[in-house]
């Protein structure tokens, strides 16, 4: 048996019933990365050392005294600190930073027991579509190695869809869990903004970051959602879980109306991507469920509104990278202005900078009602159509991505159109929701995802309506690279 | 479209520098995408009170009850220049 092709919760039963052995399980996990991530690229630094003595430490514990997830592994992405590995949010600004605390979730998994295998590939500071925009490595889409795995929690998704690790920890300001998720063919959660601390989390645009899970099914992504939610005194934003989310076991889809959000299938979808969608309408109404279209006209909106709240939030974050406390500092300069302004030119990256200008800008002397202020108005409306469509349904559905994954390279030159890629998902962060993309099926043999979200909170029954639509379209989540012969 | 000058000055505040080049490359970038987000000062959204936060919070207190936060030797272990438990930077000005 390919212990890598299984589930987290396989992984966990098998530990519990002494079949294999933490370092075992473990060991075959970074076996399987020395033989895949070359081509996938997925990890920027692996732990083999500390994942190895981690697991022993697991396995020197007579088993009955094992807390329930204690020695399965996981994937990090790198915009998470963690105390004593290197964190550098694919940023060259960050090379060499050693966190000396952990990220609360970091914290909350240590303590659960899980096995930390590396750090993951992202866009640089999370900023992207398809983690090229990493300053250090591109990762591959395990489906099609010359398609982007999408972004920004692209390594995320690749490792996991790869079967590099059972399951990662991503993060999620406009997308940047389901469409990676989508892309690749994998689960991917994004819990309503509030749900998990962001404390240790690298901020990028603070009012709609959050993180969430990459898993290869939808019970995976409940348990770990158990694992890291929570309110925590550190994240004055953060709220938890009104109660845990438990085990979804829903199989039927009997009584609950799920909204199709109509304007998210119009022309910007493909045809491909259209059809998979709607049979996944039509295995919703087999299960039981009620779909129909629904308008909100305002998430047409969502794309302007996020350009400019995102940058105009991450130009004050990221003002923190001035060459003093942390990071990369210049080699020469005459005064503290200028090593300011070389430090920063030099270890930000092209998109980094492209929106530290857009905000600067939305937010300078002038501009700031127009654009800012405009946009959070814009954001109050995609509220209210959500509350609005959310009186009359229990979900609402689009696809994830109005794409496949796309060609390394095919939208780098145009920003713009890479921002488009993000239409489905954005509206989700602005409105603070919970939001999951699950496979549904193929185009042209690469993955499609369908994306469910739920009103605030309401994470328990959306993954319960996941779950049931899981379980009927049983879609294939092993890419061919993932296949245990492949790997041999 | 957004000028040369104002690029600049944005650029300035930002502390950022361009050379010649890539001030050439984002200059129509960034027009390109105001231009697309300028779409939003169209709309009359007079009657909205703008976002503050998404989601309803109300303020909740706890008591204030010292814990150990990190040493000084750990806050500036990743410190670029430190000298004596200081960060230390090039003259101000």
């Amino acid at each position: 048996m390919d212990v890598t092709t299984l589930t987290a919760h396989r992984c966990r039963e098998l530990l519990a019933a002494g079949e294999v052995s933490a370092v075992e399980l473990t060991r075959a996990y970074l076996d399987r990365i020395a033989a895949t991530d070359g081509a996938v690229q997925a990890y920027l630094a692996v732990d083999a050392a500390g994942a190895v003595a981690a697991a022993a430490a697991v396995d020197a514990k007579p088993r009955g005294e094992r807390l329930p997830w204690e020695g399965v592994p996981i994937g990090l992405k790198d915009v998470l600190c963690v105390k004593g590995m290197e964190t550098t949010c694919g940023s060259r600004i960050l090379k060499g930073y050693i966190p000396p605390y952990d990220a609360t979730v970091i914290a909350k998994l240590r303590d659960a027991g899980l096995i930390f295998l590396g750090k993951l590939n992202m866009d640089e500071f999370a900023m992207g579509s398809s983690t090229e925009n990493s300053a250090f490595q591109t990762t591959r889409n395990p489906w099609d190695l010359d398609r982007v795995p999408g972004g920004s929690s692209g390594g995320s998704a690749a490792c996991v869809a790869a079967s590099e690790a059972p399951w990662a920890l991503g993060t999620d300001t406009g997308g940047s869990i389901r469409q990676p998720a989508s892309l690749c063919g994998v689960v991917g959660l994004k819990p309503t903004y509030g749900a998990v601390s962001r404390y240790g989390l690298v901020a990028f645009a603070s009012s709609l970051d959050q993180i969430g899970s990459l898993t290869r099914d939808v019970r995976d992504a409940a348990a770990l959602l158990d694992l890291i939610a929570g309110r925590d005194p550190r994240d004055s934003t953060s709220i938890g879980l009104p109660e845990p989310v438990g085990e979804p076991g829903r199989t039927s889809l009997e009584g609950l109306r799920f909204g199709v959000i109509g304007e998210l299938i119009g022309d910007a979808c493909e045809p491909g991507v259209r059809e998979v969608f709607d049979s996944a309408v039509d295995a919703i109404g087999t299960l039981g469920g009620v779909c129909e279209e629904v308008s909100l006209p305002s998430v047409e909106r969502g794309i302007a509104a996020y350009y400019l709240i995102a940058p105009s939030e991450a130009s004050s974050n990221l003002a923190r990278f001035d060459g003093v406390r942390y990071g990369h500092r210049t080699a020469e300069s005459e005064d503290l202005y200028e090593m300011y302004v070389r430090t920063r030119s030099e270890g930000f990256g092209a998109e980094v900078k492209r929106r530290i200008m857009i905000g600067t800008y939305a937010l300078s002397a002038g501009y700031y009602d127009a654009y800012y202020a405009q946009a959070q108005r814009t954001r109050t409306l995609i509220i209210q159509d959500f509350a609005r469509a959310f009186a009359a349904f229990d979900f609402l559905i689009s696809p994830t991505s109005p794409s496949v994954a796309f060609k390394i390279g095919e939208r780098t030159a145009d920003p713009l159109s890479m921002y488009l890629s993000d239409l489905c998902t954005i509206p989700v962060n602005l409105a603070a929701l919970p939001g999951i993309s699950i496979p549904a099926g193929f185009s042209a043999g690469l993955p499609v995802g369908l994306q469910i979200i739920g009103p605030h909170f309401s994470e328990r029954g959306m993954l319960g309506a996941a779950h049931a639509l899981e379980h009927h379209l049983r879609v294939n989540v092993m890419p061919p690279l993932a296949a245990p012969e492949a790997a041999r | 479209m957004i000028s040369r000058q104002e690029v600049e000055h944005v650029a300035k505040l930002a502390r950022l520098h361009f050379d010649e080049e890539e001030l050439a490359r984002l200059q129509p970038e960034l027009g390109q995408i105001i231009d697309y987000v300028r779409q939003l000062a169209e709309l009359d959204l007079s009657g909205l009170e703008p976002t503050s936060h998404a989601v309803p919070l109300k303020n909740v207190l706890r008591p204030d009850e010292p814990v150990a936060g990190l040493s000084q030797a750990e806050a500036t272990s990743n410190g670029p220049d430190v000298e004596r438990g200081q960060f230390v930077v090039p003259r101000i000005g």
